[in-house]
């Protein structure tokens, strides 16, 4: 079963408290996620890149990405991974506070693979990370291609 | 307001099974069928017999499909810069590695596997239903 297989997934997030939230409602839901965190976009690249410090960085499984970030913003490294003839397979979510029409359409004309509104209230922000990893991370077939 | 989704789909068994499975999960969506990639390019460019076709809020593409199979349905739509936006899932009996890359290349929003056994397709479609058409969040632009 899928629950029993290491997922990788990369949250690009700079909140502190949505980074919290999201670790601790993955651990809830699913122990064999291992949750990966970059705060802007510049460390997310460097992440995908395996630019030091993160030489040693898998591929994820999947990108939780916000759009709001300082540095390189969501839809810059959203553009920049839907480009990447490797890095495009990878299934990418927007996962932001942003519910603004012009972000969702902007969002799947980057071919993001999903836009996903986050919730103000703790317990439906919770339930969606359970729904993402129900739905993503045991439902859905994710490409194993390009595991180096 | 109802929630448009367009399956297509070549297997009437499929097709009836996915039709219960929503019926049963969410009154509000109207589900149109295309039995085949001409007929489903057909819908969404609003060609005859579809003039009057509603843009799909989302697609369930299988990639087995006569006349023009669901690869190329699905290169079409992401080649396309009004289609491109409307989120494409693939809904197949293939498990093929080389179909799952490929369709993610294509840029497919997410590939499932149509499961054999008749209770695991209707979760599935009910899984569907729930994320994607009540936490997901859809484009309602472009509307043609």
């Amino acid at each position: 079963m899928a629950a029993a297989m290491h997922r990788e997934v990369l949250l690009v997030e700079d909140s502190p408290g949505d980074v919290r939230l999201t670790q601790e409602a993955f651990r809830d839901a699913n122990v064999s996620v291992h949750l990966h965190v970059a705060v802007d976009g510049v460390e997310a690249m460097a992440f995908l890149g395996r630019a030091a410090p993160h030489a040693h960085a898998p591929r994820p499984d999947l990108i939780l990405l916000d759009l709001n970030l300082p540095r390189m913003d969501g839809r810059e490294l959203l553009a920049y991974i839907k480009a990447d003839d490797d890095l495009k397979t990878i299934p990418t979510v927007i996962f932001t506070t942003s519910d603004a029409e012009a972000d969702i359409v902007q969002s799947y004309r980057l071919q993001a693979n999903c836009y996903l509104s986050k919730p103000v209230q703790l317990d439906e922000f919770e339930s969606l990370v359970r729904s993402i990893n129900d739905f993503w991370l045991t439902k859905v077939r994710l490409p194993h291609q390009g595991q180096s | 307001m109802p929630v448009e989704v367009l399956l297509v789909e070549g297997s009437p068994g499929d097709v009836r099974l996915t039709q219960e499975a929503f019926r049963d999960a969410d009154r509000s969506v109207r589900l149109h069928v295309a039995t085949d990639g001409v007929e489903a390019m057909a819908f969404l460019r609003h060609q005859v017999p579809y003039v009057d076709a509603p843009r799909p809020d989302i697609i369930l593409l299988e990639l087995n499909l006569p006349r023009m199979d669901g690869r190329e349905v699905l290169a079409h739509i992401k080649a396309d810069a009004s289609l491109k936006t409307i989120p494409t899932v693939i809904l197949t009996t293939s498990d093929a590695e080389a179909d799952i890359v490929r369709s993610y290349q294509l840029q497919a929003n997410c590939y499932l596997k149509k499961p054999v056994q008749l209770d695991a397709l209707e979760a599935l479609v009910k899984s569907i239903n729930h994320f994607w058409l009540t936490k997901a969040k859809l484009p309602h632009q472009e509307q043609c």
